[in-house]
């Protein structure tokens, strides 16, 4: 099951961004997205999957497809990408992969028996949300949604029509 | 349902999702793919932290928390960012980075 979740992710990765049709892309995107809240499942987080269902695979995908509507022809294909950029990202992009993986494999995990795999209570989760002491998260908390407020602010300012 | 999987076959999907990432980052050409190999990154990192979490410290929940902070933070980004594409695309007719170079000489 893991491997079939890891393998949709991996490809669907690669063809996000290699399709030549945006709007593809965006489609791949949501699989991607969609496999990694299945991680989270697995790993019984469901309060986090269900939060990267929605938000992700809901919101900020939904979003994007918006966008694309909005600023692209659907079926306009993008220009073939010169070789020797392509290659050149490639290149890092493979180094980078092959170092990080080199050294994830050297590296000695103090893995704890994961024979404890209980699900974390969502009792708990609130409570450490609302908590301002020893492994509390109200501070965080606050500042997020002071961020979400900005945000919002900030993009009705940006993409409001100047009046003249 | 997850027993017997080690930690680093996690960790390697993650990385392989990150690099490209990376890759769409350098060689995309349009503002919203660029925007999507930016989510590829984030929710890299953010399995990261939740397999950290699981498996090396299953009795706190800091790493959980941080991603689902990664998560409002990255919605936060979109919507911005896509507010400013709206707006570059009003303004040249086109998102393409390499004709968006108005403020650049």
């Amino acid at each position: 099951m893991f491997y079939l979740f890891a393998s949709i992710i991996v490809v669907f990765s690669i063809l996000t961004v290699t399709s030549r049709r945006i709007l593809r892309s965006a489609v791949f995107l949501l699989f991607v997205l969609i496999a990694t809240s299945a991680f989270y499942f697995m790993l019984r987080y469901t309060f986090l999957a269900a939060a990267q269902l929605a938000l992700y695979a809901g919101g900020i995908v939904v979003l994007i497809i918006f966008s694309i509507l909005l600023t692209s022809h659907i079926s306009e294909r993008f220009k073939q990408i010169e070789l020797k950029k392509a290659l050149g990202s490639a290149l890092v992009a493979i180094a980078g992969a092959t170092l990080s993986i080199v050294t994830l494999l050297q590296y000695d995990f103090h893995q704890k028996a994961v024979a404890t795999m209980e699900e974390v209570p969502m009792r708990d989760i609130g409570l450490s949300l609302m908590n301002y002491g020893k492994e509390g998260f109200v501070l965080p908390f606050e500042v997020i949604s002071i961020l979400l407020l900005a945000a919002m602010f900030g993009a009705i300012v940006i993409a409001k029509k100047k009046k003249d | 349902m997850i027993q017997g999987i080690p930690i680093v076959h996690f960790l390697i999907v993650a990385t392989i999702m990150f690099f490209v990432g990376v890759y769409g980052f350098l060689v995309r050409r349009n503002l919203i793919t660029i925007l999507m190999s930016i989510e590829l990154m984030l929710n890299s990192v953010n399995i990261n932290f939740v397999v950290f979490n699981r498996y090396l410290f299953p009795d706190q929940l800091q790493g959980h928390f941080f991603t689902l902070f990664i998560i409002a933070v990255a919605a936060a980004e979109a919507a911005v960012a896509i507010a400013i594409i709206i707006n570059v695309y009003r303004r040249f007719a086109n998102i393409n980075v390499e004709d968006v170079s108005d403020m650049k000489y």
